[in-house]
C-alpha cells in the first residue's frame, strides 16, 4: 500500500511506499526465463532458488486479443482484454483502454504504455479501494 | 504385441436432462456399450469413469450401483476436458500392462448453461473485466486471434468452422442440434467475445458415453474381432513450459506434442488419417489445431477450410458427428463421444455422414490447465 492508500489489485503489481507502481517480474538465472508472480523454481529449466526479480517494463506491444461483449454478470462489457508482450521480456494480460472496443481499432504490434489506476471502483467485503494496471496506446508525443 | 480393441461403444443423444442424475446418465451409456458387444456387466473385470464437475462424487460406484455391482475396481478421474478420454486411456494402459482382458471405461457430465471460466479471487477484488477476461470464450478468443496476428486468420475463415460442423450434425441423431446455420447467421449472432460469436462457442449439454476395451486375444476368442477397432495410438500430454503461459493457457504445444507422439506410436503420418473428431471447443480452437496435428502448415490452416477439405466428401473431414460445437460438449463424455463416433465411422455405420473407405480415424481433446490426449484407431482388417 503506497500513498494513495489503495491495496494492489494482484501480487505482481508492486506499490512502494516512495515511487511509483511497478509490475514485478521473476527472472530464472539459469535460463532467463521469466514469470509473474513469486516462485523459487523455474517451471522451464527445473533449476531452484535461482530467482531474482526485476522490474518490468512500463511499455510494449500488442500480441493477441479479444473485444469482450459478455462477461460474468455484473461485469462492465464490451472491453478489450489484451496480451502484451512488454519491451524487455514478461507478457503481461489487461484492459486496454483508450480504444474504442471495435476489432477495427486495434492492430497486433500497436505499442502500448501501462497505466496505474484505481480498479474501476471494485472494493473488497472490507470496503477497501485497489490499484490496478491498464494499457493504453503509446504514442511518443 | 499386446493390442487393445475397442470391442463395443456407445453414446446417449446429448441434450438438457435437468431431472436426470450423472449416474443415471452414464447407466444409459454403460448398457449400450454392452449392448454393441453382446456382453453382460458380469463380464467387465475394471472401470475407469470420468466426470468433471462432481469429481469427489464416487460417479463410477454409483453407475455400478445401478446396473451391476460386482466388486471390480473403479478409478474416478478428472482432467478438465480430456477427462473422458484420460478414462479411456487408463483402460488401455490396464490392458496393455496385462492385468485384465475386458476393461470398461465411462465418461458423463451434466453442465449447467452460462459461461465457463476459471475460478474468481477467494480475497481481495474480482479481476475479470479489470485485468482482461478469464472466460473461456475469452481464452479462445484471444487464441485464435493469435493466430491471426502470425498468419492472418480471419474472422470469417473461424466463422466457416461453425458452419461447416453445424451442417455436419444435421446427418448426427445424437448431436444436440441438426439446424444449418449459414454464414451470415454465424457472422451475425451474438458476439460473445471477438471473433467467437455464440454459434461459434460449444453447447454445453449432458451427455454421456462408454465404451468397452479388449485384448486381441479375447476378442478373438468371443469372436467380436470383426467389429471391433483396434487402437493404434493413445497418447496423453501436458502443457510443456511456453513464454506466454502465465496470460495464454496454451493448447498449441500439448496438442503438437501429443501429435507427433501419436503418429511414432502409429507408424504412419497425418496423411494416412480419414478422419478426425478434433477439440473444437471454440471456432476458433479448430483452426489451431488443423497445423497442430500437421493436416496443414499453420499459415494454411485458413485455406483449408475456405476451400472445404475438412468438410465431409473432402480430403480430412473434420467433426462430421458436428463437434463440440453442435453435438454438444459435456466436459466428462467428450472424450469417448469422439471414440463412438471414429468407431462407427471405421464400422461404416455412420449413415448419411459417413466418411467414405475410413479405415484410419483419430480422436483429439484438450483440457484447458492443460492436457491433450490423442488417439489413433483402426479398422478391423
Ligand atoms: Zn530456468
Amino acid at each position: 500500500m503506497g500513498e494513495s492508500g489503495l491495496r494492489s489489485a494482484i501480487d505482481y503489481l508492486k506499490i512502494p511506499d516512495d515511487g511509483s507502481p511497478y509490475l514485478e517480474g521473476y527472472v530464472c538465472g539459469n535460463c532467463e526465463a521469466v514469470f509473474l508472480g513469486k516462485r523459487t523454481t523455474c517451471s522451464r529449466c527445473g533449476t531452484r532458488d535461482s530467482m531474482h526479480t526485476k522490474v518490468l517494463a512500463n511499455t510494449g506491444t500488442l500480441y493477441a486479443f479479444s473485444v469482450v461483449y459478455r462477461s460474468y454478470p455484473g461485469i462492465e462489457v464490451p472491453y478489450i482484454s489484451a496480451i502484451v508482450d512488454l519491451d524487455g521480456g514478461g507478457t503481461v494480460k489487461g484492459n486496454l483502454i483508450g480504444v474504442e472496443p471495435d476489432p477495427q481499432n486495434i492492430k497486433f504490434g500497436m505499442p502500448v504504455q501501462l497505466v496505474f489506476a484505481d480498479a474501476l471502483g471494485r472494493k473488497d467485503q472490507n470496503g477497501n479501494l485497489y490499484l490496478a494496471y491498464f494499457f493504453q496506446p503509446h504514442t511518443d508525443s | 504385441m499386446n493390442n487393445v480393441y475397442v470391442a463395443g461403444v456407445d453414446m446417449i443423444k446429448f441434450g438438457r436432462f435437468p431431472n436426470r442424475s450423472v449416474p443415471d446418465l452414464g447407466a444409459d451409456a454403460v448398457h449400450g456399450a454392452l449392448d454393441d458387444c453382446g456382453l453382460n456387466i458380469k463380464d467387465m473385470q475394471a472401470m475407469y469413469c470420468g466426470n468433471l464437475m462432481q469429481a469427489n462424487a464416487m460417479i463410477g460406484q454409483r453407475i455400478l450401483q445401478q446396473v451391476g455391482q460386482t466388486g471390480i475396481p473403479v478409478v474416478n478421474c478428472a482432467n478438465a476436458c480430456a477427462t473422458g478420454a484420460t478414462a479411456f486411456r487408463e483402460a488401455w494402459i490396464a490392458i496393455k500392462a496385462g492385468l485384465y482382458d475386458i476393461v470398461l471405461a465411462v465418461g458423463v457430465e451434466q453442465m449447467g448453461k452460462g459461461l465457463l471460466g476459471g475460478a474468481q479471487a477467494q480475497q481481495g477484488i474480482p479481476r475479470e473485466g479489470l485485468l482482461g477476461s478469464s472466460t473461456m470464450p475469452a481464452v479462445f478468443a484471444e487464441a485464435g486471434m493469435e493466430h491471426s496476428n502470425l498468419y492472418g486468420t480471419t474472422f470469417e475463415q473461424f466463422a466457416r468452422v461453425s458452419v461447416k460442423n453445424h451442417h455436419h450434425s444435421t446427418m448426427n441423431p445424437k448431436a444436440m442440434y441438426q439446424v444449418e446455420t449459414p454464414l451470415e447467421t454465424v457472422m451475425n449472432a451474438e458476439m460473445i467475445s471477438y471473433p467467437n460469436t455464440k454459434l461459434m462457442c460449444s453447447v454445453n449439454v449432458d451427455g454421456a458415453a462408454a465404451a468397452v476395451l479388449m485384448s486381441e486375444c479375447k476378442a478373438k476368442e468371443l469372436e467380436l474381432i470383426a467389429r471391433s477397432v483396434k487402437i493404434r495410438a493413445s497418447v496423453l500430454t501436458s502443457d510443456p513450459w511456453q513464454e506466454r503461459d502465465l496470460v495464454m493457457p496454451d493448447v498449441n504445444s500439448c496438442t503438437q506434442k501429443a501429435a507427433t507422439e501419436a503418429y511414432e506410436m502409429a507408424g504412419l503420418g497425418p496423411e494416412d488419417i480419414d478422419l478426425i473428431e478434433l477439440h473444437d471447443c471454440f471456432a476458433t480452437a479448430e483452426i489451431l489445431h488443423y497445423g497442430n496435428l500437421g493436416l496443414c502448415k499453420p499459415e494454411d490452416a485458413g485455406k483449408l477450410i475456405d476451400e472445404g477439405h475438412t468438410s465431409l466428401g473432402g480430403r480430412i473431414p473434420v467433426n462430421v458427428s458436428g463437434g463440440l460445437l453442435s453435438k454438444g460438449h459435456p466436459l466428462g463424455a467428450t472424450g469417448i463421444a469422439n471414440i463412438y463416433e471414429i468407431t462407427t465411422q471405421l464400422r461404416g455405420e455412420a449413415g448419411t455422414r459417413q466418411v467414405e473407405d475410413a479405415r484410419l480415424g483419430m480422436t483429439h481433446v484438450i483440457g484447458l490447465g492443460s492436457a491433450c490426449a490423442i488417439h489413433i484407431l483402426e479398422k478391423s482388417a
